[in-house]
């Protein structure tokens, strides 16, 4: 580690480290017997594992990898939904790029286009509204993925096309949200999490309340954080503080972008467009209740399930992981990824066999590209 | 995929839908304000926002922006934002090569 260039400002990374472990060891906390902190956005696990913090923190800390990494979550059957609408004739199929290679059953979204179906990257939703303006007499469909962050912007997608009367635009809607999943992984007795690094553009979409019950009812500490190393480490900091002090509160480290009440625009259009499924089904974490969002039916001329028939609209498939592959038990935190058998082997970034593999927010990616962590050693 | 990137508020190009041009990283593109919008949206040019898949969700300060892309661009996420913005275009102009 070149901490002083890797670091902007080094003085405060240290000042944090040797606070951190001052305050861990007044825990008692240490290899063996560490606190578990989640993170939970797939973006703070790239960070983390980018400036090597896993191994500067304290030993007694260990950073648990949680499932806010959207395609690192998506099921392969909703990867062939998205091959069967996109194989269609007419279709012009659109999505963000990190979707591509995110294996299905058979293929990827970058095989299908290879072997002909007219699929294309973009990178806005509004990319696939400008393509569905040009191309009057093609079907086009949006990959409607993510968390809280990216939903407003189909759901102001959507509402736009419904104000042009854009009949050939729809989305097909696997957006899902953030505190169902904590609630079932804090339900699950196999998990210990004492705290929790919380998502920070999620929580500029909705604001710090919705984790409220992880204070209240499960009694953890939770800090939104920002995305920079010192905003990290500060929040980790936090998060030990509470445990120290026998606290559990939501604190917002990241109050420079992230409001207490979210962005209302972004909420209304979501409330709008939007509403949850009963459950949704999450890879590795299986059906969780109220963890997806489908189109209402006032907005169904634009909902990809209604017109091709398809996902919950259709006959739906679960499928097995494939085999070998141990994407489950490493989003659960019960495997770290070197100790897969695929790892590096069955199982790379560029024939990647589960989905962690697939994106740089996926722990399995992080771990090849950046090396372990001391925890897996 | 949820980053997002810090680009600067140029020019309202179309406000019935909610439009401007932002600047990013050099890079022109449009992108919907209708999040940070308040009473008059050419109160928005020559501020800094936050901007996820073509939508400003949140102003920030020209600080925090510089801050952000330089931990962007350490991330390698500010590169991939920018190839992602190309391939947007290039998605409009045709089906592309089957790769």
């Amino acid at each position: 580690m070149k901490f002083a260039s890797e670091f902007r400002d080094p003085k405060a990374a240290k000042a944090l480290l040797a606070e951190i472990a001052r305050v861990a060891d007044g825990l008692g906390a240490s290899r063996k017997n560490p606190v578990h902190i989640m993170e939970i956005c797939g973006g703070h696990t790239h960070s983390i594992f980018r400036y090597g913090l896993d191994k500067l923190v304290h030993e007694g800390i260990e950073f648990i990898h949680g499932p806010g990494c959207p395609v690192c979550v998506l099921p392969r059957a909703r990867v062939d939904e998205c091959i069967e609408i996109a194989e269609k004739e007419g279709v012009i199929f659109t999505t963000f790029g990190d979707a591509m290679r995110v294996p299905g059953s058979k293929k990827s979204l970058l095989q299908a286009k290879a072997a002909g179906a007219d699929i294309r990257m973009v990178y806005s939703p509004l990319d696939a509204l400008e393509l569905a303006r040009r191309n009057p007499g093609r079907e086009v469909v949006f990959f409607g993925l993510g968390f809280e962050t990216t939903t407003p912007s189909t759901a102001l997608a959507i509402q736009q096309a419904a104000r042009e009367g854009l009949a050939n635009f729809s989305v097909f809607c696997n957006h899902i949200t953030v505190p169902e999943p904590i609630k079932a992984l804090l339900d699950d007795p196999h998990m210990v999490l004492d705290g929790f690094i919380g998502p920070g553009h999620v929580s500029m979409v909705i604001g710090v309340h919705p984790y409220d019950f992880i204070a209240q009812d499960y009694h953890k500490p939770i800090v939104v954080a920002g995305f920079e190393p010192t905003d990290l480490l500060q929040s980790v900091l936090m998060v030990l503080r509470q445990i120290a002090a026998g606290e559990a509160r939501v604190e917002n480290q990241y109050a420079r972008v992230v409001p207490e009440n979210g962005n209302p625009v972004s909420l209304a259009a979501i409330a709008d467009v939007y509403e949850k499924r009963p459950s949704f089904e999450w890879r590795g974490l299986g059906e969780i209740d109220a963890s997806g969002l489908r189109i209402r039916p006032a907005y169904a001329a634009f909902d990809a399930e209604e017109k091709f028939g398809v996902g919950y609209a259709g006959v739906r498939t679960e499928l097995e992981e494939p085999e070998g592959c141990a994407c489950g038990a490493v989003m659960t935190g019960r495997m770290k990824p070197v100790h897969c058998a695929q790892f590096g082997r069955g199982c790379t970034p560029e024939m990647p066999l589960g989905a962690l593999m697939v994106s740089s927010e996926g722990a399995c990616a992080a771990y090849w590209q950046y090396g372990g962590a001391r925890a897996a050693d | 995929m949820c980053l997002g990137i810090p680009g600067q508020i140029v020019a309202i190009t179309a406000p019935e839908r909610m439009m401007a041009m932002a600047e990013v990283s050099g890079v022109r593109r449009e992108v919907n304000v209708a999040c940070v919008a308040g009473a008059e949206l050419g109160d928005l040019i020559g501020q800094w926002a936050l901007i996820h898949v073509g939508f400003a969700m949140s102003l920030i300060d020209e600080e925090e922006a510089a801050k952000t892309l330089e931990a962007l661009h350490d991330l390698g996420e500010a590169q991939e934002t920018l190839a992602q913005m190309a391939e947007g275009d290039a998605a409009l102009a045709g089906p592309g090569e089957g790769v």
